[in-house]
């Protein structure tokens, strides 16, 4: 943009072209403008601002904290309260919860890939008029209700629920097993609720594979197991990639799934959080969660925006 | 009788793909099995006459018809409909101006910031921005006296920030994919950018809007988190209804409620693309015939 207008403010003299380029360069800033602006505000400053919070201690008031900031008598103060960060590094609750959100949603993306990538490969496989057919199969589900879906879970695993049944008429178990509020519950759900999520990213990623090169590693003499390890499989690495972050990333996070389906051992960084906030009313403890929550997502996020402005430029 | 050899080639594949079921078609049975059998069985016990979800006890439309008397519940309903609409609406614009940007204007100062704020919120745990957001608008409240209270503006400018990136991503992939010919064309014979984007632009990629503010409007439909954290007293939106009955245990209305929800979904997908595919169709024809002539 700079150098076009500096080659019109070089060539060009008042004049109608000159009023053009103008309007024209004014014209792109107003339609930036409008989508900048909004994720600016709405999107970059309240994360200031959870930051803000988050140095302040929690008061019977409305808003239930003490201000960080204060300007009165033509001094300005700074409040910067470290104690929210000292409790929770304190107690043991809190550093365990960030490490079972971690180990569950971590062991969860697992398996997502294991039942996801077969399910992109053959989709990618399938013959055209099928796969679009397929892809929405594969996404109609995440168009219902994420709520709804794991309520689903909830009637199938419980204690005499469906699974339970089930195992027991085939003799395999003689009493009901708990699986309804345990950890694996919670890989069940998430699974279940971000299976599209890897599935889609995979998929989109086959399909522009080059064919010829399979055909090549074919020819020259590799295996079907081969030419897949060696060449498919290191080719959809960004699918892979693009998948695992957008099932990891949110789970970490995940508040309904381990409220819902999980039990006393599932105590997630999210219903932590959630609990902090909604029934404690202790809004910067709940702050301080969500910072540290971000600082350990950080590096994952950064990971997936490279990924994704990478895909976009491979697009042109 | 090309007819018939063709039939009894195709039988034969058929046949020795039926044979040969390779290890990645398997997993995407048992994938899709996963994915239907629970549904399936919510609408399958949705018709239970008896209120203990697991027993059979006759076929009854009874949850239906308490369905529909629940009037928080219809209520909630209306609105979550409502802020559904004008977040689709607002984020298909929002969307589709980001994604023209960052897929035409080339280099621009801030676009990786632009572009970094534009996907993060496709993986940000909902707590997070749930919590921030709520912040930022008691912030505002104390600092400019705005918003005074919470409620569907607060949730619908919620919804509107996440679902952007989401709306963001199909029609970049599609104006990626258009040829730019035609709007070069268009700019050349005179029209101003305004004009070929409104004239050319859009109706060329008027599928992917169609589908990005269907996504767009599902996404708002089925927030719970976000919207528990920036609404108010008077709006209770219908996840946040289910949420709490569902909390307490199982109950046949809203298995009633999901059967519904997914029956308009399964409909909708289909029509989608039933019409998707006669326009593919149509397409190909029409290149066909354009090539034989």
């Amino acid at each position: 943009m700079s150098n076009a207008q500096a080659k019109g403010s070089a060539t060009l003299k008042w004049g109608p072209e000159r009023l053009h380029a103008l309007k024209e360069m004014w014209g792109r800033r107003l339609v930036l403008g409008v989508p900048y602006l909004w994720l600016l505000l709405f999107f970059l400053v309240p994360f200031l601002i959870v930051v803000k919070i988050s140095f302040s201690s929690a008061e019977i008031a409305i808003p239930p904290y003490s201000p960080v900031i204060e300007y009165l008598d033509e001094v300005l103060t700074i409040n910067l309260n470290l104690g929210n960060y000292f409790f929770l590094a304190d107690d043991e609750m809190y550093l365990q919860a960030y490490l079972t959100s971690i180990k569950l949603a971590a062991i969860a993306t697992f398996f997502c890939l294991m039942l996801g990538y077969p399910m992109a490969y053959a989709m990618a496989k399938a013959p055209g008029r099928k796969q679009s057919f397929l892809l929405m199969l594969v996404l109609l589900p995440s168009w219902t209700s994420f709520l709804i879906r794991i309520y689903a879970w909830m009637g199938i695993l419980k204690n005499n629920g469906l699974l339970n049944n089930l195992l027991m008429w085939l003799g395999l178990i003689d009493q009901p097993m708990q699986i309804l509020n345990t950890n694996i519950a919670v890989y069940i759900g998430i699974v279940y609720a971000y299976l599209p999520f890897m599935v889609l990213p995979i998929y989109a990623n086959l399909t522009q594979l080059d064919k010829s090169l399979h055909e090549a590693a074919n020819d020259l003499g590799c295996r079907p197991w081969e030419t897949f390890f060696r060449v498919t499989l290191p080719l959809s690495k960004s699918g892979i990639i693009a998948g695992c972050m957008l099932v990891f990333i949110p789970s970490v996070g995940e508040y309904v799934i381990p409220e819902l389906l999980g039990g006393p051992e599932s105590l997630m960084i999210g219903k932590v959080l959630w609990q902090e906030f909604f029934n404690n009313r202790d809004w910067p403890l709940a702050g301080s969660l969500a910072m540290i929550m971000l600082l350990i997502l950080c590096l994952p996020i950064a990971f997936f925006n490279r990924q994704q402005a990478k895909q976009m430029e491979a697009g042109h | 009788m090309s007819a018939a050899i063709q039939k009894s080639a195709e039988q034969t594949s058929s046949i020795r793909r039926f044979k040969k079921p390779g290890f990645s078609t398997v997993m995407l049975i048992i994938g899709l099995i996963f994915l239907y059998l629970p549904m399936f069985i919510l609408v399958f016990y949705s018709f239970n006459a008896s209120r203990l979800v697991t027993v059979w006890a006759g076929f009854s439309t009874k949850w239906y018809v308490e369905l529909f008397q629940d009037e928080q519940l219809m209520g909630a309903v209306w609105t979550s409909l409502r802020i559904a609409f004008y977040n689709a609406t607002m984020a298909v614009i929002l969307g589709t101006v980001s994604a023209f940007v960052l897929d035409r204007f080339g280099k621009f100062r801030g676009r990786t910031m632009f572009n970094s704020m534009l996907t993060a919120p496709l993986v940000m745990p909902d707590v997070i921005t749930g919590l921030s957001l709520l912040l930022l608008f008691v912030t505002m409240a104390d600092l400019i006296g705005w918003p005074m209270e919470r409620g569907m503006l607060t949730i619908w400018i919620a919804h509107v920030t996440f679902s952007t990136a989401y709306v963001a991503v199909v029609i970049g992939a599609r104006l990626r994919e258009v040829d730019r010919s035609i709007e070069e064309a268009a700019l050349d014979l005179g029209a101003t950018p305004l004009r070929t984007f409104f004239l050319i632009t859009i109706p060329t990629i008027a599928p992917a809007l169609a589908a990005g503010w269907l996504l767009a409007f599902t996404l708002s439909l089925d927030d719970l988190v976000i919207a528990s954290f920036v609404s108010g007293p008077g709006s209770t939106t219908l996840p946040m209804v289910v949420f709490s009955s569902v909390r307490l245990g199982i109950s046949p209305k809203i298995n009633a409620m999901a059967t519904l929800i997914i029956v308009v979904v399964s409909l909708a997908a289909l029509l989608g693309w039933w019409f998707m595919r006669r326009a593919e169709r149509e397409r190909k024809t029409n290149l066909e015939q354009f090539n034989s002539h």
